[in-house]
């Protein structure tokens, strides 16, 4: 049993919104809306729901990018061997707690300063953390590109981010992700936008550090199929709640919550001959459910680490 | 009967660069009624072959070679008038991201009939407005849309509202270049259903072009597989996953993720499709071919060979034998 | 590490060959480029022509050289009332050769005479490629003194502008709240400000020479409406994501500033600094055409020369006293126009046709 990495309890992201030029009306967003799961150290979470579903919000708090409006994060400190809550942290504290967390982005041409080489975009994280001397950071972007898969490193460390494709610009970006060699790392559809035939490649890239360097992953997407590949648990996201969270092959073979159901069941399957059988939701009528829970019930541990949210089970299971 | 057979299609663009060979020798035929795949990565060509069918490629570009039969009727060549007939009657497209082109400022409804107004000068707004009520129907959508801004539906409701624009003057073959790229894939689920029930209804023709094999494995009849600008393989839908022949197409399928069957370690490709600019004649998957033979000569010239019933695959010829 | 360094120069080197191949593609461009090179190189022609004494400094100086050119003058005396079967108005009379005998207090000449005198403002001759004016200056050496004069104001003022305005657009986006909306309202406030107007107060108050006139300008120009521009396309660059990278990793909120958000908007900087050069050199030569400027020659002061002399109503005979220098102005002012419209298609993709 490992030991937790991540221990998130109610998270909770709002933002105002106002009404409009004349209104003095201000509606609050709830892009979270209270959510609760944990990493444990060296394994991978994915988190999937459609666009609005406060996946991508949960992404950048988690990172630290955006502050939450309400809950508790807790990561796991190697000094003092227990969980410690990030609003503890400031400065410099902070700045040094940001080595063990980064992020991968999903757009390969935004994430990249255009007008910084590939030598210059890695070496930032060690710059900014005052690792070693400089030609111990030169060596280790050296090294990191060769793992990454950018052979021979002499010809991309003098590149501009627009003379390399969008696959190379997501190996670049893993690069200097992994060159600190954080404990976490949250994905924000890494492979997206990039050619079918080439995810594939990245994805394994990612595993395969993942395994050689102890990393855990948070992983957003909207593509079940690509969770599924990369990461043991699964939590499922809908209107800033999650309503299914379990182990990667029982969440596929075994789904109770009614969204989750209807989810799996709108993937198209990459063979005619399968019969694709949807599981039909009214989605108005799960809206209103959830909105009517507003006591914010833990979520039923049904099986073994598969959790349900219970607002609406009450008439299904 | 065929309702479009395109022979030899060769399309290309001029760039500050060099000239791009966007479509090359590219053949193939959709039946009445039939549904018709073509799948393919970023540069494949398939977008450049959806907008030579209706000759809306941008103005670098021409048709330098081939036949588009439509109904039985050449329309390479025809003046800019005698196309305007065939478009939207005749064959009609829904753009990749067509939902975010939509006028802001002009209702829905408004925008529908300015189309059907081209191509049916004689009929009235009301005749027009009771097709388009059909039209919503059939498709999914309430018939208050026809009084609403783009801006005041969700992303599936304005594909949709496409949908039924591209269906607006009975076109007997409906282009579809990756309809529900940037939707949800619940809502893309619905949308692909009411493009199928369409399809039984009005008894249309469909080009369906995406990148996701998935989506034409579940949507088409017959299909065709894109690489640099050329068909690698083509044939049912059906034979082809179950036997694919060319090596782009089994990498493909390889490489594709699914929710359903055993988890399987799946492969990737590397590098990148090469550039179409100044292209050599040859195999252009060579560089890139886990499945290289020892007879594997990348500089012969490829055609189509019929390998099994109505199956072709790209080969050159030293494959052949 | 010798063997990156070579790549590194030899994809430098190809970056900027492509750069170079758009902006050849743009046929304004190149013509600007063209003009521009020229008033260069007559800015530089000048000193050399001087220091390897082709020049005779005494005689070309523009602004303390003296020409001397006599001439023979046939002294006239011009009638009260035109037209005359000799001359058709009054500006006829009198002719380029001949001297009124009424101008003539220092001489015991008379009528139907000829005498010898200095000719100035002198035509163009074999000594004088643009003439001499009325005291004795060549022309074309002062064109050449007005094009160093251009360049060093245009782009001292131009730089100037285009640091202050991008420092403060690039504050404003990226710290918001107060300093933001004082930022735009005080950009608001110099934009309604007539320049023209205003530098004439100001040179009414002061003794205005070239450096004040570049300060003045580059900080009114700076301060005015480029930093609303400078300031969007710094909020576009702060959501990027390479910026949230940066944030993630650590990065303090100066250096990402300094090093991600400055370096994007420089490209859009470059553009404004071209184009505020013709902005500058325009307002020099109105104000020194307005006689407010104390400085020694520039192509303004030419013109406000001619015209204080009364040249500029001679019509075309003295054409070179007015011509040359106000070509210059328009010329060189466009051609650092057209520049700017090529660099425009190099920085912006979405203006290339393909």
């Amino acid at each position: 049993m490992k030991n937790n990495l991540i221990e998130v309890r109610d998270l909770e992201k709002y933002f105002e919104v106002s009404g409009g030029l004349f209104s003095r009306n201000k509606s609050i967003v709830k892009a979270v809306d209270g959510i609760s799961f944990d990493i444990p150290f060296g394994s991978s979470l994915g988190l999937v729901g459609q666009s609005g579903c406060g996946k991508t919000t949960t992404a950048r708090a988690l990172s630290l990018l955006d502050p939450k409006t309400n809950g508790n994060v807790n990561f796991y400190n190697e000094e003092t061997s227990s969980m410690q809550s990030i609003d503890e942290l400031e400065g410099d504290e902070l700045k040094k707690f940001r080595r063990n967390i980064q992020m991968i982005f999903q757009d390969p041409y935004e994430s990249l300063n255009p007008r910084w080489n590939i030598k210059d975009i890695i070496l930032e994280p060690l710059n900014i953390h005052n690792i070693g001397d400089l030609k111990d950071r030169e060596e280790a972007v050296y090294e990191i590109l060769k793992t990454v898969g950018l052979t021979p490193p002499e010809n991309y460390m003098p590149r501009y981010p627009h003379e390399l494709s969008g696959g190379q610009r997501q190996r670049v970006s893993i690069a200097r992700t992994l060159i600190m060699k954080p404990k976490f790392v949250v994905c924000d559809e890494p492979t997206s936008m990039l050619d079918v035939s080439i995810r594939i490649s990245i994805m394994d890239l990612m595993l395969n550090l993942a395994k050689d360097l102890e990393v855990s992953y948070l992983y957003i997407t909207h593509d079940l199929a690509v969770a599924r590949y990369m990461c043991d648990r699964i939590a499922v996201m809908f209107n800033g709640k999650i309503v299914e969270i379990a182990e990667t092959e029982e969440l596929l073979s075994n789904p109770i919550h009614p969204y989750t159901k209807r989810l799996i069941s709108s993937i198209p399957i990459p063979d005619p001959s399968y019969k694709r059988e949807r599981y039909e939701l009214d989605f108005t009528e799960l809206d209103s459910i959830i909105k009517n829970n507003s006591n914010n019930d833990p979520m039923v541990e049904v099986k073994d680490n598969h959790f349900v949210a219970t607002h609406d089970i009450k008439g299904i299971l | 009967m065929n309702i479009l057979e395109v022979k030899n299609l060769n399309m290309s663009y001029k760039t500050i660069d060099g000239e791009v060979e966007a479509v090359k020798d590219v053949s193939f035929t959709v039946k009445e009624g039939e549904s018709f795949g073509i799948v393919g990565e970023s540069g494949c060509g398939k977008t450049s072959v959806a907008m030579s069918l209706l000759q809306l490629q941008a103005d670098n570009g021409k048709i330098t070679n081939g036949e588009i039969i439509f109904d039985g009727r050449n329309i390479v060549g025809l003046s800019e008038s005698q196309l305007r007939e065939v478009r939207w009657s005749g064959i009609s497209i829904v753009f990749q991201g067509a939902m975010n082109s939509w006028n802001p400022v002009v209702k829905i409804g408004e925008q529908i009939r300015e189309a059907m107004r081209e191509h049916y000068p004689n009929k009235t707004k009301e005749e027009n407005t009771t097709k388009i009520l059909e039209l919503f129907e059939i498709v999914g959508l309430d018939s208050a849309v026809i009084d609403r801004f783009p801006h005041e539906l969700s992303g599936g409701m304005k594909q949709r509202a496409v949908i039924a624009l591209a269906l607006s003057c009975d076109p007997k073959l409906i282009i579809a270049d990756e309809p529900t790229t940037a939707l949800d894939v619940v809502i893309q689920d619905q949308i692909l259903n009411e493009i199928r029930k369409v399809q039984e209804v009005l008894g249309l023709s469909l080009i369906y072009i995406s990148h996701d094999i998935a989506v034409i494995a579940e949507m088409t009849d017959n299909m065709a597989v894109m690489y640099a600008g050329r068909i690698v393989e083509r044939g049912p839908t059906k034979e082809i996953f179950a036997n694919p022949r060319h090596s782009y197409t089994k990498s493909l399928l390889e490489s594709t993720p699914s929710v359903v069957g055993d988890k399987v370690k799946l492969k990737s490709l590397e590098g990148e499709p090469p550039s179409l600019i100044n292209k050599e004649s040859g195999c252009s998957f060579a560089p890139r071919c886990p499945y290289k033979e020892d007879s594997c000569n990348p500089s012969l010239d490829m055609e189509l060979v019929e390998i099994g019933t109505d199956h072709y695959v790209d080969i050159c010829s030293a494959g052949k034998s | 590490m010798d063997k990156q360094k070579d790549i590194a120069t030899k994809i430098r080197r190809e970056a900027l060959k492509k750069n170079w191949r758009l902006f050849r593609r743009s046929k304004l461009g190149m013509l600007g480029l063209y003009i521009v090179t020229f008033f260069l190189f007559l800015s530089i022609l000048q000193p050399i022509l001087f220091i390897t004494g082709i020049w005779n400094e005494g005689v070309y100086d523009p602004v303390v050289g003296y020409s001397e050119q006599f001439q023979e003058f046939l002294v006239v005396e011009c009638p009260k009332e035109y037209p005359t079967e000799k001359y058709e108005n009054r500006s006829d009379c009198p002719g380029r050769t001949e001297v009124n005998i009424r101008t003539l207090f220092y001489s015991d000449a008379q009528v139907g005479e000829t005498i010898i005198q200095n000719l100035q403002p002198a035509p163009p001759s074999s000594k004088h490629i643009l003439g001499t004016d009325s005291l004795g200056r060549d022309v074309f050496s002062q064109i050449m003194e007005g094009s160093q004069v251009a360049f060093v104001l245009g782009l001292l003022s131009a730089t100037l502008g285009v640091g202050i305005s991008t420092i403060l657009g690039t504050i404003a986006a990226f710290f918001g709240g107060k300093i933001d909306a004082y930022l735009m309202r005080q950009s608001d406030l110099i934009l309604m400000l007539p320049t023209l107007p205003l530098l004439f107060i100001i040179s009414a108050f002061a003794e205005l020479q070239v450096w004040h006139l570049a300060v003045v300008l580059g900080t009114i120009g700076g301060l005015g409406g480029s930093v609303i521009t400078i300031k969007s396309q710094a909020l576009q660059v702060k959501v990027k994501p390479f910026v949230d990278s940066a944030r993630v990793t650590g990065g303090s909120r100066m250096n990402i500033l300094f090093s991600h958000v400055l370096p994007n908007v420089a490209p859009l900087a470059l553009l404004f600094m071209v184009f505020s050069v013709t902005g500058a050199i325009a307002s020099e030569s109105v104000l020194s055409f307005l006689g407010l400027l104390n400085i020694d020659m520039s192509w303004g002061l030419m013109i406000y020369l001619a015209q204080v002399e009364g040249f500029i109503f001679s019509g075309m005979k003295f054409w070179w006293l007015i011509l040359p220098a106000g070509l210059s102005v328009t010329f060189l002012t466009g051609g650092f126009y057209l520049v700017g419209r090529g660099l425009d298609e190099v920085f912006n993709p979405r203006l290339r046709d393909r």
